[in-house]
């Protein structure tokens, strides 16, 4: 008689299972349909790093070639290339001799940077392919040079599409064709 | 000409033969339907689209695919016995069309006259173990074999209950044709075999789930055990067939559960096909409701449910059925 | 049949080892439930032999992902090691975030301050139900309900959104610093926790009326995977693994780490070590989840988000420590040993997923091979995490 009972409670179980699915299939679907609709939510999205322009120059980053986001990567993805002035630099270049104006709050404990740099940055770039988007770099920058973008639509066809030459991310005009997704940030 | 044309027609022999290409067109119609019917409820439930990019809608998704397994190389694995592996997906198709022949989807729409129509139906549904058996042992893989042992031991074991259930219809009604049962429920909805016959129509359809493979009963196919079960080996249109005959015999139990215990034809306003066919395609959705709902039961249980609650409930209500039918006459 | 007299040819290693069938007739079978298969859950390779449907011996052969995380712990420097943390077990990524942090914490003697204290709890048990959620979506899609995964994935993208609106990252976070975390959290992210714990208190009754209660479900995980607590101890088993036998270890009451001891939940336990028991077991740490969600969120102070008194580079002194976190599988234990330098000497990642496995072969004899899957499917394994 009790296993009757069980059973019978058994099969109520799978009525109320259907019920539920029953429902289900008359509620609106939660699929954010790309490219129909977008998520909303980009605002805190770590994409990849990009270089942070100088408030007086644009096409100018503020990176002081310190090397320590290049040091601290844990997957060497960061390269950077420079060279010193007095090989062929503008040495009337304004980008070259003005301080940073605001400091990382991780390097308020660290050497301070220095008020002048003889250094001009030729090309900064990010093997993407490795990157594990840990922040340590950005973190590390004492004068908040990189940031995460906000770029999650980038899309590739090959390997060397993901071989990101920041440099000239920061100096290609903002146009029309690129999703502002990929933009930099304001 | 013309008369000499109408007299061909007539011979039961060219009837038949016509009503086999009918059925044929409408299995195939039938597959893609499914195929596309499935996709969307199962994606409903689950509140996501389901197919939508082929076609407004993913309505040509069903081409897509069916383009996409007729264009698939046909591979035997290595060591596989080719008669047998090749045989499977043929057997499995085959006797479905026959299965359609009795049934009545409406009085003058009905394939062929068969007096014996439900033993007909039976028998051929029965050769689908065998094909299961056949593509288990042909392709050479324990998977495989797993499966095809578990299908064979479900299919048998559940052709009873089904066989009780139906029998106990046809001593009510006296008759094994599928035509005549569904005339004597044509007196108004209570006079539906359901509400005479609520048991036999529970037993029926889980047998039915059962025979089909479906959920919650799909072990042979069991997706994440064994791989693919019996079909494991089997791509392109060697799958695309096995697909295709499992859609077919959703609708034929479904079909015969019309004929048997949900009128048939018979409906509120102009009672016709189009009635048996919604109410075959209802119990079809039943069906695909049950897919997304349940998990898998475990074998010994399948088993168990059948030969301690299935058989014995089956039993008792042929029994009470028979004592009724000789008491009222 | 005659594929495993030649196994020795044709198989490979383990293969070979495992060697021919127990029985004199020779008439088990030897299944490989190889590496690619939909209910290992990851690369996990189970040889079997099965006679009939019943399961002889069952072996598990792992390695298929063994990436060297803790060589890589020798090769990169105290900081740098951070982002491996996250893809050990990327389920609970936080848990080893913190397993870690709060090791070198405890080596170096750095103090975190109460806000990020707070932080770590809220962003930690968000992850856990996250975990949880996903476990209980493949273990239903392993026992071939095929709907519950899409629902729990639906659930699980509230609490992503939450976690990147404070970490950034979706799945593997690298989210804690030594001494506190990365960043802050916004008030925006404090609001939308309240309402996200609210409205998955009101979810989880639906999951127990399509799922929990389900007939067909208890049949399949009711007495299957029996335990006994002294198998358990046996093979050091830790998590809701343990706790469905009955022994209510887990290491935020037994070894309390940060402010787990101002909290009040309950640790469940089962009763009779089945698969079940694991199940409920489960799923009530998601309900105990939000609860101490709930309370840490009333109770999470102002302040700084990490210590102000860190050292510019960071050479923990010399010595070894072993501090240990409440995974979602069990007990995480990280073990390290500093000589002083840039670089860790040896670390040494306690899975508990590890434990949690070794008790398969034993578990599983006898049994037919759906339950091993079920079995399988509730000792909630994460390969990764095992092979590390």
């Amino acid at each position: 008689m009790k296993d009757l009972l069980k059973t019978l409670q058994g099969l109520w179980s799978l009525v109320v299972g259907l019920k539920i699915t029953g429902v289900e299939l008359f509620k609106p679907w939660l699929t954010v349909h790309y490219p129909r609709q977008e998520v909303d939510n980009l605002a805190d999205y770590r994409g990849h790093i990009e270089l942070v322009p100088t408030a007086e120059d644009p096409r100018m980053p503020r990176c002081i070639m310190c090397w320590k986001c290049v040091d601290i990567c844990p997957s060497r993805c960061i390269s950077l290339r420079m060279h010193a002035i007095g090989e062929g630099a503008d040495a009337s270049d304004p980008g070259l001799l003005l301080a940073p104006a605001m400091k990382s709050p991780y390097s308020a404990h660290l050497t301070p940077p220095p008020d002048k740099i003889d250094r001009v940055l030729d090309s900064y770039r990010l093997n993407y392919s490795l990157c594990s988007l840990c922040g340590l770099c950005v973190q590390s920058c004492p004068v908040d040079a990189i940031r995460f973008s906000r770029n999650s639509y980038l899309v590739g066809t090959s390997r060397p599409d993901f071989e990101l030459d920041l440099l000239a991310r920061l100096r290609t005009p903002v146009d029309a064709s690129r999703h502002p997704g990929q933009r930099p940030q304001a | 000409m013309i008369a000499e044309l109408t007299a061909l027609l007539a011979h039961p022999l060219a009837q038949m033969v016509l009503a086999l290409v009918g059925i044929m067109i409408f299995l195939g119609v039938n597959g893609l339907v499914l195929l596309y019917a499935e996709r969307k409820v199962a994606g409903f439930i689950q509140r996501r689209p389901g197919p939508y990019e082929v076609g407004p809608h993913g309505l040509l998704q069903p081409f897509a695919d069916a383009g996409k397994l007729i264009s698939k190389q046909l591979v035997a694995p290595m060591g596989a016995d080719r008669l047998l592996f090749w045989l499977a997906p043929v057997i499995s198709m085959a006797p479905v069309v026959v299965c359609f022949l009795p049934i009545p989807f409406s009085p003058l729409l009905t394939g062929m006259d068969v007096n014996l129509g439900l033993l007909l139906i039976l028998a051929f549904s029965g050769l689908n173990t065998l094909a299961l058996c056949l593509a288990g042992w042909g392709s050479n893989n324990k998977y495989s074999l797993l499966g095809a042992a578990r299908a064979v031991a479900q299919s048998v074991a559940y052709e009873i209950p089904l066989l009780l259930s139906v029998l106990a219809v046809a001593f009510q009604v006296g008759s094994l044709d599928l035509a005549a049962i569904a005339a004597t429920q044509t007196q108004g909805l209570l006079s539906w075999n359901v509400f005479v016959q609520p048991l036999a129509f529970i037993i029926f359809f889980i047998s039915a789930v059962a025979e089909t493979n479906r959920a919650p009963f799909d072990l042979p196919e069991a997706e994440s055990e064994l791989t693919a079960g019996f079909h494991t080996e089997y791509s392109g249109m060697g799958f695309g067939i096995f697909f295709l005959a499992e859609y077919s015999y959703m609708v034929v139990v479904c079909a015969v559960a019309t004929a048997l215990f949900l009128g048939g034809w018979d409906g509120p306003l102009f009672p016709g096909p189009w009635w048996f066919l919604g109410k075959t395609f209802a119990l079809v959705f039943a069906l695909m409701w049950f897919r997304w709902t349940f998990p898998r039961v475990r074998f010994d249980q399948l088993l168990n449910v059948c030969w301690k609650w299935l058989i014995p409930l089956g039993l008792a209500n042929l029994a009470a059925t028979a004592l009724v039918v000789k008491w009222v006459s | 049949m005659s594929q495993d007299a030649n196994s020795r040819l044709t198989g490979d290693f383990y293969t070979a080892q495992f060697g021919p069938g127990l029985s004199e007739e020779g008439d088990t079978l030897i299944l490989n439930m190889g590496p690619q298969h939909p209910a290992t859950h990851g690369v996990l390779r189970v040889i079997v032999e099965l006679d009939g449907e019943y399961i002889r011996r069952a072996e598990p052969v792992l390695g298929y992902i063994h990436r060297m995380h803790e060589k890589m712990g020798e090769v990169k420097s105290w900081v740098q090691y951070l982002p491996n943390m996250g893809r050990v077990d990327y389920l609970h990524a936080l848990a080893w975030n913190w397993a870690y942090v709060g090791a070198v914490e405890k080596l170096m003697g750095l103090t975190v301050p109460p806000r990020a204290e707070y932080i770590r709890v809220i962003t930690c048990e968000l992850n856990r139900i996250n975990s949880h959620l996903l476990w209980w979506g493949a273990y239903l899609l392993d026992l071939g309900a095929f709907t519950p995964i899409v629902y729990a994935f639906a659930d699980r993208e509230h609490i992503m959104d939450l976690l990147q609106m404070a970490t950034g990252s979706r799945l593997t976070y690298c989210y804690y610093r030594f001494g506190g975390v990365s960043a802050d959290l916004s008030d925006e992210f404090l609001r939308r926790t309240r309402e996200f714990v609210a409205d998955f208190r009101k979810r989880l009754p639906m999951y127990r009326g399509l799922v929990t209660d389900n007939m067909i479900l208890r049949g399949r995980c009711e007495e299957i995977g029996v335990l006994s607590p002294e198998m358990a101890r046996r093979y050091g088993a830790t998590g809701p693994v343990l706790r469905g036998s009955g022994v209510a270890y887990d290491v935020r009451r037994a070894e309390p780490y940060s402010v787990y001891d101002r909290l009040e939940f309950t640790v469940p336990t089962g009763r009779n070590g089945d698969a079940m028991d694991r199940y409920e077991v489960r799923m009530e740490e998601m309900n105990q989840s939000l609860r101490i969600i709930e309370q840490a969120l009333e109770a999470i102070p102002a302040g700084a988000h990490v210590s102000p008194d860190l050292p510019e580079r960071f050479f923990p002194p010399k010595g070894e420590v072993y501090f240990a976190v409440e995974g979602a599988r069990g007990k995480i234990g990280m073990y390290l040993l500093s000589d002083g330098g840039p670089k860790p000497y040896r670390v040494k990642l306690r899975a508990p997923g590890f434990s949690n496995l070794s008790l398969f072969a034993e578990l599983a004899q006898g049994t037919l091979l759906a339950d091993a899957v079920s079995i399988l499917g509730s000792l909630d394994l994460v390969i990764p995490e095992i092979d590390r």
